[in-house]
């Protein structure tokens, strides 16, 4: 735990940057259209219209859709930018709609004697609607900051460092003592931000000098900490980090670290891990280049961007096509094929498969109607998944969709009888489940690869030539052995990954 | 002097203020009386345009006040309001300052001033200055209100109903002090109320308005001797009536006391 808590003042600061700088901008946002909704009806109903419409978004969606949609603008879609967008975007109904409930409560007698005091419309609004509607739209900042905090945390996963790394990596490696500690960080930041705007207005109201003073100032203090420690790590080492990319499973952090630790090791170069990016974020991410390497698997990249979910071809042709693919549309290159495979697959529970004689998934056929099958989010919607159904004609009783950490629990217990897994899973074998045999090969391969940006292919040839020592060492056996010492029995994949940095120098 | 000219404010269908003309000299005190509805607040309104008038003009010491900028002549015009319209969120020192603030005085003159003012209104009391409306009764607030209107020094000075909302014995205080004010600072006054004892107390002219339309201007006591229509005519017997009621109560009790 304790590597752990080394950890909470980096996604501390990348936390409270990321909620200050999208509360300033939806503030600023937001204030000053509200008043100029209050002038005109047209604009207050399209103003608060759109606002609602972007607050039904999911928020995670909401964060997610920035990505693709800078990347089709040509701008950085990872990171930093497509958060703060999706948060500014997130903070800006309940500040807008206060500013216009705020102004337009001031009683209509007060407004007539700004007028008849004689003032300007600039001066109406500055000394009297401005000043009576403050506590009604600081009550409307207080909640976008609650918010804010609290949907900065699904920011990981479009690759800025936040809170929610705790979360979603604890979530994954089922060490829930992190997802607590996420959760309890991010709900403490969110009560003093809270606490402190809230001191700021009861200053400003009651005109106290001090408090105002204080919480103004421990605010600014706050922004220009992160923005400094920012800044430095931006520009303290001339050369940039080299930057590993890693999906939201075991497997993927594991390799991560076995990539960087690598790199650090052979070259002495920095590196950086972004950590639990979306499966379609971390291709966007390499071929936009804002992520330098990661692993993907060939089924993947065939099926996903090749759209070529139908067509069935041996292994070996398949990765010559992905190969020359991904050189030749997207300038990516194939660094390493890591030995073994990671394919979705379906399992089932090892007494299932003995009392009704299950070896492959044409043996599923007849049983199906009378069984359950459980995948992970992406799973139903997969083209493998609607291939497979086709070709092996199943019909399940049900279909349920949950957390792919949750997946083999599920089977294990009873609750479904047959569920999506992924063939490196060591959890296949600790919960004592069969993999069934793809007999009539409806599913393609998906060896894992390891993709190399246009930029790291071009620029760093050292590099590439340290992590190409991991062609072919790493067997499906080993894979899954490491899987299951992060899933099972608590190693962190740090650790996992230096013993195997250490085996493989031997 | 303030002449209006054919003045008009129509809402629609509804004629709120028609064809209205009328002239308040210089020093004289003018009262506009008349029931709710009867356009006097409109017309009151339309002096300092809080309201455009749809026609007619409104001319100050000769000029006509559709050619100054709104702002610039509401800050020379005092304006004390029916509900007050004290500022919630200024002290009372702040309130009676505002106008000075936005005619740019610095801030040694606006206190000077804001004392000055405070002791025309007689509210001497020492904390009053930093406390906010909320913490005034209401006599206090209009006294504030008054002071702010006149902070600028206008030479004209408009209420509207100004006191209705106040107890008895409070509202002859301050139409008390309203008379002392505004001789002191020889204004010209515009009175709106719809209380025919306070019109006949305060006014040197009252102009009687019904329906939007000018039924009669004149003297108290032309108004009182010569009604020129049988609304002016029960209007002004009222406060009569009411007297001869109270004598009556007064003759009753003396004679109830001898026996």
């Amino acid at each position: 735990m304790s590597e752990h808590f080394a950890l909470l003042p980096e996604y501390l600061i990348a936390h409270i940057q990321l909620t200050l700088l999208a509360l300033l901008l939806s503030t600023g946002i937001s204030i000053p259209l509200g008043i100029l909704a209050t002038r005109s009806l047209w604009l207050e109903r399209v103003a608060l219209g759109l606002a609602g419409i972007v607050q039904t978004v999911p928020s995670l969606a909401l964060l997610a859709i920035m990505v693709p949609i800078l990347a089709g603008l040509e701008l950085p879609s990872i990171g930093f930018l497509p958060a703060i967008i999706g948060l500014t975007l997130y903070g800006v109904l309940p500040v807008l709609r206060n500013t216009v409930i705020g102004i337009s409560s001031v009683d209509p007698a007060l407004k007539e004697a700004a007028q008849g005091v004689g003032m300007t419309p600039w001066q109406q609004l500055v000394r009297v609607e401005l000043p009576l509607a403050m506590p009604v739209i600081v009550a409307g900042i207080r909640t976008a900051t609650v918010w804010i905090v609290g949907v900065a945390t699904l920011s990981t996963p479009v690759g800025a460092t936040s809170l929610g790394n705790y979360i979603f990596s604890g979530l994954q490696i089922r060490n829930y003592q992190l997802v607590l500690l996420g959760c309890v960080s991010a709900a403490l930041l969110a009560l003093s931000l809270d606490a402190l705007v809230r001191t700021a207005e009861v200053g400003l109201r009651r005109r106290r000098r001090l408090p105002l003073v204080l919480a103004s100032l421990a605010l600014v203090l706050l922004y220009s900490m992160t923005a400094l420690s920012f800044a430095v790590s931006r520009f303290d080492n001339q050369k940039p980090p080299i930057v590993v990319g890693a999906k939201t499973f075991t497997e993927q952090y594991i390799l991560s670290e076995i990539i960087s630790g690598l790199i650090e090791q052979e070259t002495g170069r920095s590196t950086r891990v972004i950590q639990s990016l979306g499966s379609m974020v971390a291709f966007d991410a390499i071929t936009s280049g804002e992520i330098d390497l990661y692993v993907d698997y060939s089924g993947t990249i065939w099926v996903n961007e090749m759209n070529r979910s139908h067509d069935r071809s041996s292994r070996d042709e398949m990765l010559v096509q992905v190969e020359q693919y991904l050189k030749s549309t997207h300038g990516l290159t194939m660094a390493a094929r890591l030995g073994f495979e990671n394919a979705y697959t379906l399992a089932v529970r090892a007494e299932d498969a003995n009392r009704l004689d299950l070896q492959n998934i044409s043996d599923l056929t007849v049983h199906a109607p009378s069984l359950t099958i459980g995948g992970d989010y992406e799973f139903f919607a997969r083209p493998e998944w609607t291939v497979a159904r086709d070709v092996y004609d199943l019909r399940f009783a049900d279909l349920r969709t949950m957390d792919s950490t949750l997946m083999y629990q599920a089977v294990a217990q009873h609750n479904v009888d047959v569920v999506s897994a992924f063939s490196s899973d060591g959890r296949i074998a600790s919960y004592d489940l069969v993999a069934l045999n793809d007999d009539l090969g409806a599913i393609p391969p998906y060896d894992a690869l390891l993709l190399a940006s246009r930029r790291l292919t071009e620029e760093e040839p050292l590099v590439v030539k340290a992590i190409s020592q991991l062609h072919e060492q790493i067997s499906i056996d080993r894979m899954r052995n490491m899987n299951l010492q992060v899933d099972a029995s608590g190693e962190t994949p740090t650790t996992v990954a230096n013993q195997f940095l250490r085996r493989l120098k031997e | 002097m303030i002449e209006i000219t054919a003045l008009t404010k129509r809402y629609g269908d509804v004629m709120a203020v028609n064809h209205l003309s009328l002239t308040v000299q210089e020093g004289q005190l003018l009262v506009l009386l008349g029931g709710s509805g009867s356009g006097k607040t409109t017309t009151l309104k339309m002096i300092n345009r809080l309201l455009t008038p749809t026609t007619g003009s409104v001319c100050i010491d000769g000029q006509d006040t559709s050619t100054i900028t709104p702002y610039v002549l509401r800050r020379n015009i005092g304006y004390v309001f029916q509900q007050v319209g004290l500022f919630p969120h200024m002290t009372v020192a702040e309130n009676v300052g505002v106008t000075l603030s936005l005619l740019g005085w610095n801030q040694d003159r606006i206190d000077s001033r804001v004392d000055e003012l405070l002791e025309l209104v007689e509210l001497q009391d020492s904390g009053i200055k930093i406390r906010y409306p909320n913490e005034l009764s209401g006599g206090q607030q209009q006294r504030v209100g008054v002071a702010r209107a006149l902070s600028s020094g206008p030479s004209i000075l408009l209420l509207d109903e100004p006191f209705g909302s106040l107890d008895p014995l409070t509202r002859r205080r301050l139409q008390d002090s309203l008379v002392k004010i505004r001789h002191e600072l020889k204004l010209t006054v515009v009175f709106v109320t719809h209380d025919m004892v306070e019109a006949l107390l305060l006014g040197d002219q009252i102009a009687v308005l019904e329906h939007g339309e000018l039924v009669q201007v004149g003297t108290p006591h032309e108004l009182l001797t010569s009604p020129a229509t049988d609304y002016v005519r029960d209007l002004m017997s009222t406060p009569r009536q009411q007297a001869k009621v109270v004598d009556k109560l007064l003759a009753t009790e003396v004679f109830e006391d001898k026996k």
